[in-house]
């Protein structure tokens, strides 16, 4: 047997230590209430740092494998990392680093009583998402992805009341999601007998006129939408964004969906391989436009919106289309995916900050209704500065985050000219009226926040922002806002781009 | 081609000072000091790259080579954008003691926030002027329009808030045209950099597309205001007077300005400006440019004789002054370019004295119309006599700068009749009609200010200028105005001379 160094341990580490660490938060919280925040902050930042020695170790040496079990693939499970899933998992832990520390007030003040489960629930969705990220089996994944999920529902349904509904309605169509997963997955096995990734991505190629392995494209495709909240299957997320106890929102918003699409790009790329949809240009362009008129029906849903976080969920929505138009472009054109990787990480940092700070004028003032929003930005100077930067960064405005993703998604729009013809123009039309779609829905927002004067002034007194613990993961996401937006537009991250557009096949950038 | 740091620490100042100016929001005076300061050590540093550019040599800083191959993120200062960068910088530090005296004269709200977006503002005008290609440009640009927002709405009424909408709606929704534009001049050339005479490869692009890139482009630089997208600027006057001399004169409708000149002379090129047709051979995209510029100028000056409050009717005459720099460059011919270029800083000089002018009334005597200024002159003789000056100016008449800019101008469509088409010479006489309605607007406000009697009808009028701070700053712009003409005539060789100086060398590097 090949002896690995300790790094190639960290992938099965990642998913083991967090999954440990939700059953000693269970016994540890029956002794004390207060440890759970500790046990489970101190294990994310485990993960996180050991994510960074897997990214390391990627990038400067090869792909990691480790075998389950010591089975040899494809028999055994094995994980698999490369530049992408290295990438996802930093962003996915981070994330939840960020929203666990927020959510020790949050989660006091919202569930004072599930402090012990929620952190437990918690772990265990960490878990799914890492385990998602890690996984080089098909099969494997789909375990995952049914841990993320029933941890999802669970912790969405602690608020009780009208998220008890909401967690009901996310639970049947998230499970018909899962369901066509893995009936995609039962069909590939069925024609290859096999369910290693790498192993199936061998074996398909001589089976791509076959109607089972195009059903089974089919129903990964549908069932992993329905998971990201791809427009029209989105009618679970608005409702569940919006009852869910902040913290948990916010973690949902920013890694779930990533995730998911993670694993669509990874399904699409190293199962069926870019020489599948290369021979479905219509499936592919069919992807561009469903993922166009998401992006404007996401923003126009949120517009009409007048409770913030039901607008951020819609507005979720519309930027999930992004990340798939981004995808359907990407056979064409190398930013394409580019655009959609980068999105994946910006859209997490956005948006965890846009629900943290939508969370924290909630937690202080009960405020859910933008139209109470007057004066806000005096009474909490910082999580409106937080808010601000974000819905700037969500505008597109330079240099932030979400203009680095607006640029790349118009080149390999304007580059897809050339297959697409008329359509790729439309494409372009659709994320810069995007853009000011966004302009509309956040600025009323800010507007209200800032300038709009208030009837009756309270003598203009400093009521006090939110908690330390609340406001510090905000601002450092809103400042990653910009710092990550401009990193994107240097050449930095280039030899990660160039690993990860390399692992999945497509052509290197110049 | 030399590699400089200057352009970088040009940018370093107001980006320090803002920063220190929401530090230091408490402490009023401290607070001002920064502004100065930062203000001060800007125009020294642009100053001192003239020497080098008047050498005729390039000044680079990049900062980082960006992801797209062949685009960096960084500053080239040529000739061209020092003049630009010269302008603002210079009226950066005038306006902010005047801001200061007016804030304070006024005890406006939310000074910190005032002060902040100003030096924001400033930052992107800046980056705007030594930009060394699109993409660079349009960051900036975009931080501009997103920086002069709090200015503008900063009254924070109702009326100023819708204000700001339209601002926004305008001005980000150009915003958007323009990336269009950047990445469409990528995928189409392979690069964004402004380049001497035009992207080489434009060329071989196909006639509508290069039609259809150009009007985004127009429609992109819609901070230049021209007809009939040029509603948000008189709505943007709800701002206080500083900051409409700042949308004026330093930073956001120059900058508009500016892009354009940038478009047709380094990213089109006046060769392909002048064989690139519209519709049929006749209608070039030059000329096409001229007639939008054309239209404007004699339009806004119909409007502007119908306004009665003094700072909507200097809205217009800015619309209609922006499209004679556009029309200088539209007509494709060295005179006009020149005139063009020259008119970014003259107007620059004169439209901020008459701001200011009209912000000195308002804080000494709060009047806003036209119509009750009867008498101002002899209240405020220094104020109204540096307005009549800047305003004898903006018609094209000495004593004042605007003179020089218009006869190049006339000259250069006077070429453009020899050299390009007979047509040509309409523009001499539109030229020619929108200065004579020039002087339609202005002069009324003139004789209202001395020769009117006020209706109260008081015998003695004492005599009542506004704070120094205030009145420093005016009468310095409008005494350089003047200079600029003497020095200009004269040959003195004090400043108009290296701006003319600069002024051949970019007209040099364009014409080639």
């Amino acid at each position: 047997m090949v002896r690995l160094i300790l790094v190639e341990h960290f992938p099965v580490l990642v998913v083991a230590v967090s999954l440990i660490s939700a059953f000693t938060i269970v016994v540890a919280g029956w002794v004390n209430k207060k440890s759970c925040w500790v046990i489970s902050t101190a294990t994310i930042l485990l993960q996180l740092i050991m994510a960074f020695f897997i990214l390391n170790h990627v990038l400067t040496k090869d792909t990691i494998h480790y075998r389950l079990g010591g089975w040899t693939p494809p028999w055994g499970i094995e994980y698999v990392i490369d530049a992408l899933n290295a990438y996802v998992l930093i962003v996915v832990l981070f994330l939840s680093l960020i929203c666990v520390i927020y959510s020790k007030r949050s989660i006091e003040h919202e569930l004072p009583h599930k402090i012990v489960p929620f952190y437990a629930v918690y772990q265990l969705l960490i878990t799914g998402l890492c385990g998602i990220t890690v996984t080089g089996d098909i099969f494997n994944m789909y375990v995952f992805v049914e841990i993320t999920s029933l941890a999802a529902y669970a912790l969405i349904a602690s608020a009780s009341g009208r998220a008890l509904k909401a967690s009901f309605v996310y639970l049947v169509l998230g499970s018909i999601g899962a369901c066509f997963f893995l009936l995609g997955i039962g069909f590939l096995y069925a024609v290859t007998g096999s369910l290693n990734m790498t192993d199936l991505s061998l074996l398909l190629p001589p089976l791509y006129g076959n109607r089972v392995v195009q059903a089974a494209f089919v129903f990964f495709a549908v069932g992993l939408s329905i998971k990201i909240a791809l427009f029209p299957l989105h009618v679970w997320q608005p409702d569940a964004y919006t009852y869910a106890p902040s913290a948990v929102t916010a973690i949902i918003a920013a890694t779930m969906s990533k995730v998911s699409a993670y694993a669509l790009i990874r399904v699409i790329y190293s199962v069926f391989t870019l020489d599948f949809i290369n021979n479905y240009r219509y499936v592919d362009i069919a992807i561009c436009w469903i993922a166009a008129i998401g992006i404007i029906a996401g923003s126009v849903l949120a517009i009409v919106q007048h409770n913030l976080k039901r607008m951020l969920a819609y507005s979720s929505v519309s930027q999930i289309g992004y990340i798939v138009l981004g995808i359907g472009l990407s056979p064409i054109t190398a930013w394409g995916l580019l655009g959609a990787i980068v999105h994946i990480s910006n859209h997490a940092i956005m948006k965890g900050c846009l629900f943290l700070a939508a969370g924290s004028f909630i937690y202080k003032y009960d405020l859910w209704d933008i139209r109470d929003f007057e004066g806000l930005g005096k009474k909490m100077p910082y999580a409106s500065a937080a808010f601000t930067i974000a819905a700037i960064s969500m505008i597109g405005v330079p240099p932030s985050t979400g203009f680095a993703t607006k640029l790349f998604l118009i080149l390999a729009s304007l580059q897809s000219a050339e297959v697409f013809s008329g359509s790729a123009y439309v494409f372009v039309g659709v994320l810069l009226l995007s853009s000011l779609l966004n302009l509309v829905y956040f600025w009323r927002v800010i507007e209200r926040m800032y300038f709009v004067k208030k009837e009756e002034l309270n003598g203009g007194e400093r009521e006090g922002d939110a908690p330390l613990s609340m406001l510090v993961p905000m601002l450092l996401l809103a400042a990653l806002c910009i710092v990550i937006g401009i990193l994107w537009l240097t050449r930095l991250p280039l030899p990660f781009i160039g690993d990860a557009l390399f692992e999945l096949g497509v052509e290197v950038l110049p | 081609m030399v590699e400089l740091m200057t352009p970088l620490f040009v940018i370093l100042c107001p980006a320090l000072a803002a920063p220190m100016i929401l530090l230091f929001g408490k402490r009023p005076n401290i607070r001002e000091g920064w502004t100065i300061a930062a203000g001060i050590a800007m125009f020294s540093l642009v100053l001192s790259m003239v020497p080098v550019i008047l050498k005729g040599e390039v000044i680079r800083y990049t900062f980082f080579q960006t992801l797209f191959a062949n685009v960096a993120f960084g500053f080239k200062v040529d000739a061209f954008g020092l003049i630009f960068a010269l302008t603002s910088s210079s009226l950066w530090i005038l306006v902010s003691f005047y801001s200061i005296g007016y804030m304070r004269a006024l005890k406006e709200h939310a000074q910190t926030r005032y002060f902040f977006s100003f030096a924001v503002a400033i930052f992107g005008a800046i980056g705007i002027a030594l930009s060394e290609n699109l993409l660079t440009m349009f960051i900036f640009y975009e931080i501009l329009t997103v920086s002069t927002y709090p200015l503008v709405i900063h009254d924070q009424t109702p009326e100023a808030l819708s204000a700001g909408r339209k601002y926004f709606a305008y001005l980000l929704t150009s915003g958007v045209f323009f990336l269009f534009a950047v990445m469409m001049t990528y995928y189409l050339t392979g690069t964004t950099d402004f380049t001497n005479g035009g992207i080489p490869a434009l060329g071989s692009v196909p006639r509508l597309t290069l039609v259809i890139l150009f009007f985004c482009f127009l429609l992109g630089f819609l901070k230049a205001a021209w007809m009939p997208f040029h509603s948000w600027l008189p709505t943007a006057m709800v701002a206080p007077t500083p900051v409409s001399a700042l949308l004026h004169a330093v930073a956001v409708v120059k900058a508009g300005v500016f892009g354009i000149v940038r478009i047709v002379c380094y990213i089109y090129g006046v060769d392909l400006m002048g064989a690139v047709y519209v519709i049929n051979e006749h209608l070039t995209l030059g000329l096409a440019l001229a007639c939008i510029a054309g239209f404007t100028m004699i339009v806004a000056n119909l409007f502007a004789i119908a306004q009665d409050n003094l700072k909507r009717r200097l809205a217009y005459s800015t619309i209609n002054q922006l499209s004679y720099i556009i029309l200088g460059a539209a007509l494709l011919t060295p005179d006009g370019i020149r005139g063009a270029m020259m008119h970014i800083p003259f107007h620059g000089f004169m439209k901020i004295t008459l701001f200011l002018c009209a912000g000195a009334i308002m804080v000494v005597t709060g009047k806003k119309n036209i119509s009750e200024m009867a008498g101002v002159g002899k209240i405020m003789p220094r104020t109204m006599l540096a307005f009549t000056i800047t305003a004898f100016g903006m018609t094209g008449i000495p004593p004042a700068v605007g003179f020089i800019s218009k006869w190049f101008l006339c000259l250069g469509s006077y070429r453009a009749y020899q050299t390009i088409s007979p047509v040509m010479i309409t523009f001499l006489f539109v030229l020619l009609i929108a200065s004579l309605l020039d002087v339609v607007y202005f002069f009324p406000i003139i004789h209202t200010a001395f020769f009117k009697e006020p209706e109260g009808a008081e015998k003695e009028v004492e005599v009542k200028e506004a704070p120094l701070s205030m009145l420093i700053p005016l009468t310095l712009t409008a005494v350089f105005s003047v200079i600029f003409l003497l020095d200009f005539i004269l040959r003195l060789d004090i400043i108009s001379m290296y701006v003319y100086r600069l002024v051949e060398i970019a007209v040099g590097n364009v014409m080639s």
